[in-house]
């Protein structure tokens, strides 16, 4: 449920012109609810950005979330996988 | 990749059958700052609370639809997990809570000057919602409104 639950906060958010990024942990999830732009991660419920006590695998997830932002050829709604996952962005419509 | 197949079997016919809310149209807004530029502020739905703060009502009927602002100076032993689903692994974000709400992260992030700041304070909701409406309607726009009054540039949502 938590799935859903971040991806309405963040229609909320980005509907008021702030560009937001949620992580997804269950595509089949993601791509029903379809927030803005998201993240899926190849981790388990409850682990979000990976490995407890390991701060470099949580800032590389932290900031491939966040570089998406950048991204100006991506449109709504985007899923990207994790770069050791996929190499390649995939869009949805 | 988490799957729907590492739940329990009464779990999984839930989430089949659950009425998933489909976010159409689907909002969408630019940078306006490079990273380094950036305000950042986080939505977790671990259910955090700070202690001393109210917890969420694990009773609620179809999940409680309030939320809490944690402060981004909180010590991360301050912090209480209370998450009420018991369908995954709670060890990791009790272990670490930046696995779910990244303040030190964060923290560090700004300091190295990759992003520009860190908002004063990130929003903490239960993501055991199983009726969003109410959270929908006032909850999630409420959150929106304040970040804005922040200036925040840019929102990372963490489910788990």
């Amino acid at each position: 449920m938590c799935n859903q639950t971040v991806s309405l906060v963040a229609a909320a958010i980005e509907d008021r012109g702030i560009p937001t990024v949620t992580i997804q942990l269950l595509e089949e999830i993601a791509r029903k609810v379809g927030p803005p732009r998201a993240l899926c991660v190849p981790f388990a419920h409850g682990f979000p950005l990976g490995q407890p006590g390991n701060a470099k695998m949580q800032r590389d997830i932290i900031l491939e979330a966040l570089a998406l932002i950048d991204r100006t050829d991506l449109s709504p709604p985007h899923l990207s996988h994790h770069s050791t996952r996929s190499q390649k962005p995939e869009g949805r419509k | 990749m988490a799957t729907l197949e590492e739940l329990s079997m009464p779990v999984r016919l839930f989430l089949k059958a659950y009425p998933w809310r489909h976010i159409d149209p689907t909002p969408w807004a630019h940078a306006s700052q490079p990273l380094n530029q950036s305000r950042i502020a986080v939505v977790s739905s671990a259910g955090f609370i700070r202690k001393g703060q109210k917890p969420f009502d694990d009773h609620a009927k179809g999940g409680d639809p309030s939320f809490r602002w944690i402060g981004q100076e909180t010590p991360t032993e301050n912090l209480m997990e209370t998450h009420r689903s018991q369908s995954f692994d709670h060890s990791g974000i009790q272990t670490d809570p930046n696995l779910a709400l990244p303040l030190r992260r964060l923290e560090t992030l700004a300091k190295e000057g990759t992003i520009g700041s860190v908002n004063h304070r990130h929003a903490s909701c239960m993501g055991s919602l199983t009726a969003p409406g109410k959270f929908t309607r006032e909850t999630a726009p409420a959150i929106a409104d304040e970040l804005i009054q922040d200036g925040v540039n840019r929102v990372l949502l963490v489910p788990v």
